[in-house]
């Protein structure tokens, strides 16, 4: 069998898995679409080991190692996810942007879970410090 | 292109269109068993590759736990089962244009280093349970037990972050 076959195959499916992580908004599918790149660096090993006429297998149980590896991370991953659409209410990646300069205050104001009556208060212009030495 | 080859180009086929609908499928739930579709095929493109353990371990894993953790995980942050609306047809442009590069920079390298390799099928040993085992048991066993303690601190990690505490209840 030509080499070239499993290459191919594997480019595009890496390629295609590239697509996804930048495409998707939902955690879980971009979570997916990482799981399609760890495919595609499988098949090359695969074909690889193939190819070498490998005694010790090497690349087969490299892709053996990289199949455990990425259960543990999708266990992980989808744990953190979880924890985050209970703290947040999504797992929408357009929202989870509290790290975000340019989105600092918005984000910030939502994850105290009162923006409306903090967004009134900042357009009062008058910060609660500074009430009490008012009234004094 | 004999039979074998034949068969690797189908098989191949299933999986890059399955892997184009699980990135493009505007329906959650169905990219995720789109994922199980492709995932079956990279394990038939693995047992053509005489890869044969790696093909069961694959449909075991992937298939069988991974997709299935994927389907549980939409459920509990309710992914809704209609379609979604897509990313903006900006960002899609701009992955497709990404993607596309990869592509190329990966076939443009690949092909042109190995384009024209022929593998020796017949030559290589079948990678059955015997021979990996073999080799992981002979020449991989310090890995393979750092891999263990890998899978404990996930499996102990998994446990803690989702777990839900008690002084912490509305949260």
């Amino acid at each position: 069998m030509r080499l070239a076959l499993p290459l191919v195959v594997s480019a595009l499916l890496f390629a295609m898995g590239v697509f996804g992580v930048l495409v998707r908004r939902n955690a879980v599918l971009v979570l997916m679409s990482v799981e399609l790149m760890l495919n595609a660096a499988n098949l090359n090993l695969v074909a690889f080991d193939a190819w070498w006429s490998d005694t010790l297998h090497g690349g087969q149980v490299m892709t053996l190692f990289v199949i455990t590896i990425a259960a543990a991370e999708v266990g992980l991953g989808l744990a953190i996810v979880l924890k985050v659409f209970r703290t947040r209410g999504t797992s929408d990646l357009d929202d989870l942007g509290l790290l975000n300069e340019r989105a600092e205050t918005e984000q910030l104001a939502e994850f105290d879970g009162d923006g409306p009556q903090r967004d009134l208060r900042s357009e009062a212009g008058t910060p609660d410090v500074t009430e009490p030495e008012a009234t004094r | 292109m004999n039979g074998v080859e034949l068969a690797f180009v189908l098989v191949g086929a299933v999986a890059l269109g399955s892997g184009f609908l699980v990135v493009t499928t505007t329906r959650i739930v169905h990219s995720a068993l789109w994922l199980a579709v492709c995932l079956g095929a990279v394990a038939g493109c693995f047992l053509l590759l005489t890869a044969e353990l790696l093909a069961w371990v694959q449909l075991l894993i992937y298939v069988g736990a991974v997709v299935v953790l994927v389907l549980f995980a939409l459920m509990l942050t309710r992914a809704p089962i209609g379609p979604t609306p897509g990313a903006p047809r900006g960002r899609v442009f701009l992955a497709a244009g990404v993607a596309t590069a990869t592509a190329l920079v990966l076939l443009g390298t690949l092909l042109a280093g190995m384009g024209d390799e022929v593998v020796d099928l017949d030559g290589t040993g079948v990678g059955d349970g015997e021979a990996v085992g073999s080799a992981l048991f002979r020449g991989w066993v310090l890995p393979f037990e750092l891999l263990s303690v890998l899978l404990l601190a996930a499996l102990v990690g998994a446990i803690v972050l989702s777990r839900r505490r008690q002084d912490e209840d509305g949260r």
